[in-house]
């Protein structure tokens, strides 16, 4: 059985040109040319063929807040934004934080419509004081080690989970990456939003930038040291993007991220008093919003992710403080970057597809360029389409999407997974 | 007597109101100041309405403020006193919301330790929603009773200079009224150190001192902030007596008030923290005048909300059993 994309525009790393792309049995591309047809053909014509999109940062709930996410309906939401690889985020209760729980997020995962590459803990429970066994989860084949949610706040800690990973080099294959949200908790505890103009009129407590930025220079201090190889998870102000920015001119080995949020709200959405803005790190202003973009446009971020974060319309609907930070992104991810990045769809697909592959280490399969015996891992966007975001209608048994109502351009049309079309025409087909 | 008022669906902040619509509420309270000096201080206005109460954080003089002022409008009220955190039941916000409106309120007065609470209760409720305090944002009806007040005392409020003193960052009374004195007229100085002061005043309509007896000496009024003690834990000052003394009004900076400035205080006060005991007995305090004004405000605001032709004559007794049923 074949399968052919036809009429499509290939946009991949090497380039653009038209082409049909056929399929076989085995997932792999067995074909590239013009008129090709297959035992199914599906319709790319007015439509970008691109290598599918690879998300470093996507919280799937899975094992242990099933009412808002699970690892299947995660994917099937990142199926239908164009991901074929989502990088599952270590918080899960309990924490993913040893082989037992990797194998269950593995296990889920195998069924799922999107590869999940899980991540886990750099320290037990996600709790800031015990290194987790990270020999034995390299072992298992993990390359991504976070605590996300939370920074690890001690220093000492910190240097030391950064030495240790740099003797793992080898047993992985290639450099463990340990991805930092970044936020000293002494000065963000007890904000709920960016501190500012805002949040001093809205009487919100805030979250000064400064909880950010310190660790941002704290770790860009301690891989000079250590020359452990850092990701920065979710940039969200000028002055993170200008010191990873410097860290990289001075060849330090750092990688970046910034989320579809931070450039395309700020924080006057607060105003609304809806917990579906409240998001750590919490939506900066207009200038950190600006910084976001340019460090996109000039390669200091290296990825578009989306911090897919599902909560239960119920743990929503409570006063701002109560209500637990987070919002949907999968399926707005592509739109909105194509709508509100400022980049074009060449450079919005490096920032999403074949750049995040390479951070997560999962360049032979994904991200790679459509040319004949390479995985298919693909997604077909048509760029023309409108279409209005309706937290209902997403994949996920959560709708807390900050764009609820927004009419967007552009939109998936296909995603193939291995060969697999797991969503023709903008519907999952499982 | 009888007269109709616009009437705004809600009552969640001076920001957004309108100077008419300030004034008009201004105008309205003086008519419910009269029937409050009555023998049988009770008018029949709201009649089989109700008015229930959704207090998430203790106040009892705002919640008695409110419900004295409900029931002297002849309203039926109810009271749910809720823990600091729905949450913390496994219920959230929006379930006890509707279940209050299953009893039939037809208005809400909500205070809560979280700014903003109120706009969302008022996004599920087809009842009316009065904030009574919202977090560190706002609190209308303490704002109104203060200009009220002020306008009592001193006719209006255009050209006034009026220092706000104290914990301005944790402070919704200063919020509602930073808005509620500029919009009528007066120029506004907050007075605090840093650490009090919101992170930012971009764009808002005061101007900034640290030094409380350069001010005085200029001042129509002072408004002293309540000085919580939760505040040296946080190290946002040394201790109570170093604020005191820099920022607590006591006989020597009185002195420096002018003679008919006017002070206030939103109550309750730390005696001996924002202002001595022989102050609050100054003639030039209105403390009380407050306390009093502010059952009237609460009548003219749940009666702008609820109400449609004001009819003031007396309450008949037999009334007076029904209402409070």
């Amino acid at each position: 059985m074949s399968l052919v994309l036809r009429g499509g525009k290939v946009v991949d790393s090497q380039g653009e040109r038209i082409l049909d792309v056929e399929i076989g049995d085995d997932g792999r591309i067995v074909s590239v040319g013009n008129d090709l047809s297959g035992d199914t053909n599906l319709d790319a014509s007015g439509c970008v063929v691109a290598p599918g999109l690879v998300d470093l940062h996507a919280h799937l709930r899975e094992p242990g807040q099933e009412d808002a996410e699970t690892i299947e309906s995660g994917s099937r939401g990142g199926a239908l934004g164009g991901y074929t690889a989502l990088v599952a985020m270590p918080n899960t209760e309990p924490a993913t934080d040893c082989a037992a729980v990797v194998e269950q997020v593995r296990h889920l995962g195998a069924a799922a419509l999107c590869e999940i590459v899980p991540t886990a803990a750099m320290t037990v429970g996600r709790l800031g004081v015990d290194m987790a066994p990270m020999g034995e989860l390299v072992d298992m084949g993990v390359g991504i080690f976070t605590d996300d949610g939370t920074g690890v706040q001690d220093p000492r800690l910190m240097r030391r989970i950064m030495e240790y990973s740099t003797g793992l080099t080898a047993r992985l294959g290639r450099p463990v990456l340990l991805a930092q949200h970044c936020e000293v908790s002494a000065l963000s505890d007890g904000g709920y939003m960016h501190e500012g103009d805002w949040s001093s009129r809205l009487g919100i407590p805030g979250q000064p930038a400064e909880a950010e930025e310190l660790m941002v220079m704290r770790d860009i201090a301690l891989v000079r040291l250590t020359g452990a190889r850092m990701h920065f998870q979710h940039l969200s102000t000028a002055s993170s993007v200008a010191m990873v920015r410097g860290a990289k001119a001075a060849g330090l080995p750092v990688t970046a991220e910034a989320t579809t949020h931070h450039f395309s709200l700020t924080d006057a959405a607060c105003a609304s008093y809806d917990p579906v803005f409240k998001v750590h790190p919490p939506l900066r202003t207009d200038n950190d919003v600006a910084a976001v973009r340019k460090g996109l446009a000039d390669g200091t971020i290296d990825a578009i992710a989306t911090d897919h974060a599902p909560h239960a319309d119920h743990s929503k609907e409570q006063p701002f403080d109560e209500a637990p930070p987070g919002m949907l992104g999968l399926e707005t991810a592509l739109s909105l970057a194509l709508e509100d990045s400022g980049l074009d769809l060449p450079e919005i697909l490096a920032l999403m597809s074949w750049r995040p592959a390479a951070i997560a280490g999962v360049n032979d399969r994904h991200g790679l360029p459509v040319v004949v015996g390479n995985q298919a891992n693909l997604c077909v966007i048509d760029p023309d389409e409108t279409w209005t975001v309706s937290g209902r209608a997403m994949a996920s048994p959560s709708s807390n999407t900050p764009y609820e109502g927004r009419t967007l351009r552009g939109r998936v049309r296909h995603t193939i997974r291995a060969g697999e079309p797991v969503v023709v025409d903008g519907e999952a087909r499982r | 007597m009888s007269a109709t008022v616009a009437s705004p669906k809600h009552l969640l902040g001076m920001d957004g109101m309108s100077r008419d619509g300030l004034e008009e509420i201004l105008d309205l309270t003086d008519t419910f100041a009269e029937v409050g000096r009555r023998s049988i201080p009770k008018v029949p206005a709201l009649r089989g309405k109700t008015v229930a109460s959704l207090f998430f954080e203790d106040s009892t003089r705002t919640r008695m403020s409110f419900e004295t002022a409900a029931k002297r409008l002849s309203a039926d009220t109810m009271t749910f006193t809720a823990g600091s955190s729905s949450l913390s039941k496994g219920e959230s916000l929006r379930d006890t919301v509707e279940v209050i409106g299953s009893y039939g309120a037809d208005a809400i007065v909500v205070r809560h330790g979280m700014a903003g609470t109120p706009h969302r209760v008022a996004d599920w409720t087809d009842a009316c929603v009065i904030n009574a305090g919202d977090g560190c944002h706002e609190h209308p009806t303490q704002a109104l009773l203060d200009c009220y007040t002020l306008r009592e005392k001193r006719g209006n409020l255009d050209g006034m200079r009026i220092a706000i003193v104290g914990d301005v960052r944790n402070s919704r009374v200063a919020r509602s009224n930073v808005l509620a004195f500029s919009m009528l007229g007066a120029e506004v100085v907050l007075v605090a150190p840093p650490t009090l002061l919101p992170p930012s005043v971009d764009g808002w309509p005061v101007s900034i001192s640290h030094d409380l007896d350069q001010v005085l000496t200029g001042l129509d009024a002072c408004y002293l902030l309540r000085m919580q003690r939760e505040r040296i834990n946080e190290g946002l000052v040394p201790s109570l007596r170093e604020y005191a003394s820099d920022y607590g009004m006591d006989a020597r900076r009185a002195k420096l008030l002018p003679a008919d400035a006017v002070i206030l205080h939103p109550g309750p006060t730390n005696p001996g923290v924002e202002l001595t005991v022989e102050v609050a007995t100054d003639p030039r305090s209105v403390i009380l005048d407050q306390v009093s004004n502010g059952v009237s405000v609460r009548m003219a605001v749940l009666f702008m909300l609820l109400g449609s032709v004001l009819d003031v004559a007396p309450s008949r007794s037999s009334d007076d059993s029904e209402a409070d049923g």
